[in-house]
């Protein structure tokens, strides 16, 4: 037998079987063991539910923690570069004390785990700090034209203050990690062709900017891809400190219908859906940009 | 001190690595129109020589001047006098994300602001001369070493340097390519080009070569026109390295 011109050999069935028996026992398990009666009738009513004022359906808890989720991504990965430029300015300073000290940073945050330190900087930090910046304050002054733009890009107006926490939160997280990314990227681009520009009589930024960076940017493409994933997942994290996202609603649902087979495996199904998604795209993306590297 | 003919004085240059000394009391002088081959064993410092005079590495002792303009810290418009010295590298260190064309235009486009109109047109002449303008809208990874080698040159020319300095241009190139590009190198001379080579092609020495210089371990060991150099060495160490590069 042959699929997409590759032959299967008795391995491949072996394994096959293997997988197919693995997954009937724990099935067989789950029914005449843990005797677990599955109900999914409550599911789709916590993904859209009907809306008797309007007389629509409408996203409920699930769909809602999704967005947040997303929401949190794309802000995370925003502030986290923003981070980053202030970072490798400070790393590639000609002073002491900004490279000592981007160092540090990058090296405390990759040697703790993520919990001890979110904790930390969530109670520590987050909780004293978020309420200085006054948001909450803020918010209760907008407009009602800025209120709709803010809560859709920040989620609902009385979750703004604790959204930012999660953001801020992993932001700091993920800086350290695409620094490193970033950093290895510029250093694979070998020395060679920094010498070539300059000895074309460019400028040492002009270097930068024409011949390593859009170098550099081609090889970090694929793992900040990767890490822009990890992020998906990994902000399922926040849920630990409160920030309502999917894995947080997933968890009350849970708790509260009693139904824990059903719901994870549709959030787990979520969260895949938008991550092989994005891998996908992300996949395309890199095959344009690869076409010509050495 | 420096007429109007002499181009590079290098007196008494000192370079360390840390506490490695790769350069011992350099005194060179080249002309306007001179070529210079440079040849020695490995790790003789050749390399470290040719890059110090367009300050690729910087040398710690001694005085350097390109044009009567001393190389040191102090020296400002650094990134201006590059451009009036090129360098060919042994590994080409061509720009891969660049076609060849846009290779040979980044330089007179961001450096001396010309056109693109004009820097092409410039481009493409030089890709002529050194017989590749077929070549122009591939990338550096679609062409044969002995091709990257001479986009690598056209490169180089493209900002009409006064100077060229090339690093063992051949080493990392297959036999059957190498001639194709000292033939480029050939023309060059021909055309009137200063040029300090690096380089161990004895044959192409002999026919373009000035002055020959024999480095061992930092220092300029032998230094004369090539017909004394090559049939009558005054030092014992230049007999040696000679009988043996000559020997195969
Ligand atoms: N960046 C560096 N740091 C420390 N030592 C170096 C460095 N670059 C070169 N050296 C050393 O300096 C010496 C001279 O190096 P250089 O490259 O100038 O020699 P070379 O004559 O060009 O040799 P080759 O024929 O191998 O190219 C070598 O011993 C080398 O190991
Ligand atoms: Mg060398």
């Amino acid at each position: 037998m042959t699929i997409r011109g590759q032959k299967l050999t008795l391995i491949d069935f072996v394994i096959f079987a293997c997988v197919v028996a693995a997954i009937g026992y724990v099935a067989y398990r789950v029914e005449n063991v843990l005797i677990y009666k599955w109900d999914w009738s409550a599911i789709p009513s916590y993904l859209f539910r009907w809306d008797e004022a309007t007389g629509s359906l409408i996203p409920n808890l699930l769909i809602k923690g999704l967005v947040t989720t997303i929401r949190i991504t794309f802000w995370t990965m925003l502030v986290a570069s923003i981070i980053d430029v202030v970072l490798g300015i400070a790393r590639t300073s000609s002073r002491l004390f900004p490279r000592l000290v981007s160092w540090a940073y990058v090296e405390f945050i990759r040697n703790i785990p993520p919990v001890p330190f979110l904790f930390l900087f969530y109670f520590f930090i987050a909780s004293q700090v978020m309420p200085l910046l006054g948001i909450d304050d803020a918010i209760r002054d907008m407009s009602p034209g800025t209120k709709v733009v803010a809560e859709l890009l920040f989620g609902p107006a009385n979750l703004i203050s604790n959204f930012a926490s999660g953001v801020v939160s992993l932001s700091m997280m993920a800086a350290a990690y695409i620094a490193e990314i970033v950093r290895a990227g510029v250093l694979a681009v070998p020395k060679g062709q920094l010498e070539a520009g300059h000895s074309i009589g460019l400028s040492h930024l002009q270097s930068m900017r024409y011949i390593v960076l859009p170098q550099a940017v081609a090889r970090v493409v694929p793992p900040l891809a990767g890490q822009f994933i990890t992020l998906i997942k990994d902000s399922s994290l926040v849920a630990l400190i409160s920030i309502q996202e999917l894995s947080f609603l997933a968890m009350e649902i849970a708790i509260s219908e009693q139904r824990f087979f059903e719901v994870w495996i549709v959030t787990g199904a979520m969260y895949f859906v938008v991550c092989y998604s994005c891998a996908l795209v992300f996949g395309r993306l890199e095959r344009r940009i690869g076409v010509h590297r050495r | 001190m420096t007429d109007s003919e002499t181009m590079i004085v290098m007196s008494g240059v000192n370079k360390w690595y840390d506490d490695f000394h790769v350069l011992k009391d350099i005194n060179l002088s080249v002309r306007q129109g001179e070529r210079v081959v440079v040849c020695g064993p490995s790790g003789s410092g050749k390399s470290t020589l040719i890059r110090c005079i367009n300050r690729l590495e910087e040398h710690q002792a001694g005085s350097i001047t390109f044009k009567g303009i001393e190389l040191d810290e102090d020296t400002k418009n650094i990134a201006e006098i590059r451009t009036e010295i090129g360098m060919v590298f042994q590994q080409f260190n061509l720009f891969p994300h660049l076609s060849v064309l846009d290779n040979c235009t980044l330089g007179p486009i961001k450096v001396r602001n010309a056109s693109r109109a004009d820097a092409e047109a410039l481009a493409m002449e030089y890709l002529e001369r050194v017989q590749i303008p077929d070549q122009a809208d591939k990338y550096p990874s679609q062409l044969s070493g002995g091709q990257q080698q001479r986009a690598a040159i056209a490169r180089s020319l493209c900002m009409k340097p006064e100077v060229m300095l090339f690093d063992e241009p051949t080493s990392s190139l297959d036999p059957e390519m190498i001639k194709e590009v000292l033939d480029v190198m050939v023309d060059l001379a021909e055309s009137g080009m200063t040029m300090i080579c690096v380089t161990h092609e004895m044959g192409f020495a002999r026919t373009v070569a000035d002055t020959m210089i024999f480095m061992d371990e930092g220092r300029i060991v032998e230094e004369g026109p090539p017909e004394g150099f090559f049939n009558a060495p005054k030092s014992e160490r230049t007999k040696l390295f000679l009988s043996q590069i000559l020997s195969h």
